[in-house]
């Protein structure tokens, strides 16, 4: 195979990196004020790579280096997915006086970690995953010092980068451990040779723990909740949803595909973490007012119920934990949007009493805002509840079933939290609500998707059983 | 046959819209909706049914089982699923042309019936609506859209009975008949989880080798179905909600709770009677003997009541009674063996449908006319309201049994069914067809004979109904008297055969002096302006005409068992676990996150240098962890 054939079958990949080059020439040619014309350029493009690459393929490109199911393609589609509604919810922002010249960045930057993603979903080889994950992270640092001139915006992006340069470091450490034991890199070569002797235990928590931090798996979770509350809500919801659900299927994947023959070890450190996670998640979000630092915790919880898939280490489990993300995906791109459009509509209120009364001024917002709380907490007959069901089934299946009882007890807490949120928007009373507005025409088409996905995907089983397919092959 | 999905989704896009903007139109516009898409489904029944009984038999005999549409709703195991779809087979077919028939007609009645009530548009939704379910309830191609269907048929049952929501009596009938129902529906989803567990498919033709393994389980979970059959018809003793429910339209009445929904519980065992018959006879009969005691009880009740509602209503459940005799007396799966019963009981469905539909229609023109629902606000009704008098008469000779109406075609099979099953059960039946004719006759004089109440009618002038409420009778009239013509066992019999229904005069005979006898002994109670006979016999056995007044107390009966017994020895233990333990639990749980959320708060204090601590501490022990277990 020469390096033409081999970038070819790396579909999604190529397409994407052409429609970054795009984004970039573009950004060149278009003149001040261009930042309307971007995004529209931008969604455009996304919604291009959509449609190319909506069909699942296989692929494998040099030598192995390079090797994506059609799992991983289903996710990679449900990633550009998620990207394009994030595109769509930002323009509001980047429309904004002080952002408004540099709104490609944010496109480009963007598009970079996503092809990190991308990358690092299909590896298949522990070279090209940890330069998938650098991709992913470095230029996400810039995203969320995105506000640089605004005081939690820096601190946010100096705090992301430092404790993202820590953890690279901890886990390239646990890389170089296993190509010392193993003498390989490659996925394919590496199950054989990795016996679960103590250096390979260590290196494995090690690799474990890097990606806990991008997934925010207590104790690694620290940054998560000032990097959201300080990054643009666009960039948070994107942090939140994208990039944790890349590392959590590359993770998942990872523990499966190279780590098999550790089962053992590795089920008792994703069971502790996983509990941890949920429970700490929780713990913290109760007490939050801050409705962006809220859902940083939530989405802290929601990483342990993703995981959770992975746990059940089959087929049925990555199918249940790609369904968990895709519903999540959507809920939580609700949720965010919501936080954002409302947050430029009022001056960067973010706090959950401002939401008291919102139902009075804004109802179809409100009533968007429920059904995304709604799903996330699992209530019937929203997808959350579906896609939660999945992941406890696949566990329980597995035989955990005591860290299956420990999640439903978190999920209750879980009402609590998401209910506040409720309750403040359709109950308590305000003297000052937010005024009555209307988002711009891609923000509530964007929104329209999120909270029609959170209903519909629930009433449609079918989804799942196709993942499922996708997951045997 | 891939247009009979419009049949489904016509009511159903109907009840949309009107759900939705029906408050934008007008009384005029909403119901013109409702009643073309209804108007469409009719024809497209009729399409249906015409096409499918003419395409004729296959090779063996038998009319094909299509199924046009299919669709994998929720798979369990690759034989374990939930569909939802379209079965046409012979039962199916004929239970679209009676819904859709009845609906119809009960559609256009509505117009001049519901006039200017309020919630015109909001009626016309519910209607739709129940019109959806019950025709997917009739062609489900498994028990479990049958189940599905089945409860929605249930809701909209309760949403229209509970129509004047006003009114504190139809709101207790509503819930009464949706807790009842609901009840029995227990029983049904039970036996149909037990059938698909042990049948390994919701169908209903599970293979041959379950059904050889399964012993004593198909019986129960079959009679736990009937369970569920017996809520919906009615069938004693859970036949309570049904006279309750009249508090609801009298249209509503009509399509409901005479013709279609409360038939459910028969297609339901008619639906399954195959392994009835095969598997389960002994329950089977049970149904028989159940359908004949409701049938009593009904019936006798039915003589005394004075609102002529209720005294329909107790007809219906008697009818119904009727039907499941006849399914119930089946031997054998031949026609001209034991399987007499399947054909005659569904033949009976048809022409009760038509000719109590006209009833609660006619019932429904003179309460209009009258304004109340008791007999003794009306009496020699006959010269104001000709119509109503002439179709009310045809449905009363039909259900007495009197030939040439459809009634005594139908009912004569069931009465020579049950002589095949048991001479028993035959003079039973016989029996209380007699009471039929004599109770339906003593409702006719004194609705239509008798003494004119003047000083009522002296304020208010009785007058016939408009057009659009006269029409659906005249119709639904002629059908009645048309309908034994019909030559119903080349349709529907028990193996799937063409059978030729032959009368047997000795059964026909004695039914039909039986009858007449009956007529003549109202004729000469009730038929003049007093009546000392009635009066004396009501005095003599008072005690017996309170009892059979009051239905021989069976609500009373239920309240005593829910309210005494089950209130008091589980409820209220299990209300007491559920504050004192769950609700502590969830107390405990609320306190115990709050608390560490508190005392954990001082974690997340904003420096990176801690964070970086407990991330390199974590890795420590979790490694620590993993080598030492």
């Amino acid at each position: 195979m020469d390096i033409t054939t081999s970038l070819l079958s790396m579909q999604a990949e190529a397409s994407l990196a052409v429609i970054l080059v795009v984004m970039l020439l573009a950004d060149l040619i278009i003149r001040e004020p261009g930042h309307r014309k971007l995004q529209i350029l931008g969604c455009i493009l996304m919604a291009v790579q959509l449609a190319l690459n909506v069909v699942p393929a296989e692929g494998e490109a040099f030598g192995g280096m390079y090797r994506s199911t059609e799992l991983a393609s289903v996710v990679k589609t449900v990633l550009a997915a998620g990207t394009l509604l994030v595109f769509m919810q930002a323009g509001e922002w980047l429309g904004r006086e002080d952002t408004r010249g540099k709104a490609g960045e944010f496109y480009l930057l963007t598009l970079s970690t996503l092809l990190g993603m991308f990358l690092m979903v299909s590896a298949g080889s522990f070279m090209l995953f940890y330069i998938g994950l650098e991709l992913a992270s470095i230029p996400m640092a810039c995203l969320v010092a995105f506000d640089k001139y605004r005081h939690h915006s820096a601190e946010a992006g100096a705090k992301f980068i430092l404790s993202s340069m820590f953890s690279s470091a901890l886990m390239l450490y646990g890389l170089s451990l296993l190509y010392g034991t193993c003498g390989t890199m490659y996925f394919a070569d590496m199950p054989a040779l990795l016996a679960g002797t103590p250096l390979q235990v260590m290196a494995m928590v090690f690799f474990f723990a890097g990606l806990g931090f991008k997934v925010s798996l207590v104790p690694f979770h620290m940054w998560t909740p000032d990097v959201y509350q300080g990054a643009p809500t666009a960039v948070a919801g994107y942090l939140s949803v994208i990039s944790k659900g890349a590392a959590a299927f590359a993770m998942a994947a990872v523990l499966l595909k190279v780590f098999g023959g550790m089962v053992h070890d590795w089920s008792l450190l994703l069971s502790v973490v996983t509990v941890l996670t949920i429970t700490v998640g929780n713990v913290f979000a109760v007490l939050q007012t801050d409705l962006k630092r809220f859902m940083a915790y939530s989405s802290i919880s929601q990483a342990g119920y993703i995981v959770l898939g992975a746990l059940a280490g089959s087929g049925q489990g990555m199918a249940s934990l790609v369904y968990y993300v895709i519903i999540y995906v959507a809920a939580n791109l609700a949720v965010f949007g919501i936080i954002g459009t409302v947050e430029q509509h009022t001056g960067g209120k973010t706090g959950r009493s401002a939401y008291a009364g919102l139902y009075q001024t804004n109802p179809r917002l409100a009533f968007g805002m429920t059904l995304a709380l709604f799903s996330l907490a699992g209530i019937p007959p929203f997808a959350g509840f579906f896609s939660k069901f999945f992941v406890f089934a696949a566990a329980f299946h597995a035989g955990h079933w005591l860290v299956v009882f420990l999640a439903l007890v978190n999920t209750i807490i879980s009402l609590y939290y998401y209910l506040l949120v409720v309750k403040a928007m359709y109950i308590t009373p305000s003297d000052s609500p937010v005024p009555p507005f209307r988002a711009d025409g891609l923000t509530r088409a964007g929104l329209l998707v999120c909270v029609a996905g959170v209903v519909v995907t629930g009433l449609v089983s079918g989804l799942y059983g196709l993942l499922s397919g996708a997951a045997l092959h | 046959m891939d247009y009979t999905i419009l049949i489904l989704a016509l009511p159903a896009l109907s009840f949309l819209l009107l759900a939705l903007a029906g408050m934008k139109m007008s009384h005029r516009v909403a119901g013109i909706v409702g009643t073309l898409s209804l108007a469409a489904v009719t024809v497209l029944s009729y399409a249906t049914a015409c096409s499918y009984f003419t395409a004729g038999r296959m090779e063996d005999g038998l009319y094909p089982t299509l199924v046009p549409w299919n669709f994998e709703w929720l798979p369990f195991t690759p034989s374990l699923h939930i569909d939802m779809g379209i079965l046409l087979d012979p039962i199916s077919v004929l239970m679209l042309v009676v819904v859709s028939t009845v609906s119809l007609m009960v559609h256009i009645y509505s117009f001049g019936y519901m006039k200017g009530e309020k919630g015109f548009q909001r009626y016309y939704a519910f209607l739709s609506l129940f019109t959806f379910a019950m025709l997917g309830l009739v062609v489900a191609t498994n028990i479990f859209q049958m189940y599905v269907f089945w409860e929605l048929v249930g809701v909209s049952s309760y949403l229209l009975i509970g129509f004047y929501y006003t009114k504190p009596e139809a709101i207790a009938a509503s819930k009464k008949a949706f807790i009842v129902t609901r009840f029995a529906d227990l029983g049904f989803l039970i036996g149909i989880l037990i059938y698909g567990y042990y049948m390994q498919t919701f169908t209903f033709t599970p293979s041959e080798e379950r059904l050889m393994q399964a012993g004593m389980v198909l019986p129960w979970a079959l009679g736990l179905m009937f369970v569920g059959g017996a809520g919906k018809s009615a069938m004693f003793p859970l036949h309570i909600w049904l006279p309750d429910a009249m508090e609801g339209p009298t249209p509503v009445s009509a399509l409901i709770h005479a013709a279609t929904m409360v038939v459910a519980g028969v297609y339901l065992v008619a639906r399954m009677f195959p392994l009835y018959v095969d598997f389960a006879p002994h329950v089977l009969h049970a149904v028989a003997w159940v359908g004949a005691f409701t049938a009593l009880y009904a019936a006798s009740v039915a003589c005394v009541q004075s609102d002529i509602k209720r005294v329909l209503a107790f007809s219906t459940i008697s009818q119904i009674g009727f039907m499941m005799v006849a399914l119930g007396v089946c031997t054998d799966a031949d026609p001209h063996g034991g399987g007499l019963g399947y054909m005659a009981g569904m033949f009976h469905l048809f022409t009760h449908a038509m000719f109590k539909a006209l009833l609660f229609l006619g019932a429904g023109c003179i309460i209009h006319a009258v304004h109340s629902n008791e007999m003794e606000m009306m009496g020699g009704l006959r010269r104001y309201m000709p119509v109503t008098h002439i179709t009310f008469l045809v449905a009363c000779l039909a259900i007495a049994g009197i030939p040439p109406f459809s009634g005594f075609f139908s009912k004569d099979e069931i009465l020579t069914a049950c002589f095949g099953f048991s001479p028993a059960m035959g003079w039973i039946m016989t029996a209380i067809a007699g009471m039929t004719a004599f109770y339906m006759f003593r409702l006719y004089y004194g609705i239509f004979w008798g003494k004119e109440n003047r000083e009522l009618h002296a304020r208010h002038t009785p007058h016939e109904s408009p057009l659009a409420m006269t029409f659906p009778l005249v119709f639904l009239a002629l059908v009645t008297v048309g309908a034994g013509f019909i030559p119903f066992g080349r349709f529907v019999s028990a193996n799937g055969h063409a059978y030729d229904i032959h009368l047997d005069w000795g059964v026909a005979g004695t039914s039909i002096v039986v009858a007449l006898a009956a007529i003549a002994l109202a004729t000469w109670m009730y038929a003049r302006d007093r009546q000392p006979v009635a009066d004396m016999l009501a005095a003599r056995f008072s005690r017996l005409h309170r009892a059979a007044y009051r239905r021989f107390y069976m609500d009373e009966a239920w309240l005593f068992v829910t309210k005494r017994v089950i209130f008091r020895c589980v409820s209220v233990p299990v209300a007491w676990f559920d504050r004192h333990v769950i609700d502590q639990f969830m107390n405990f749980l609320a306190w115990g996150t709050n608390a560490a959320g508190e005392s954990l708060q001082p974690v997340q204090n904003g420096r990176i240098q801690a964070y970086t601590w407990w991330f390199l501490s974590g890795i420590i022990v979790l490694t620590a962890v993993l080598l030492l277990f």
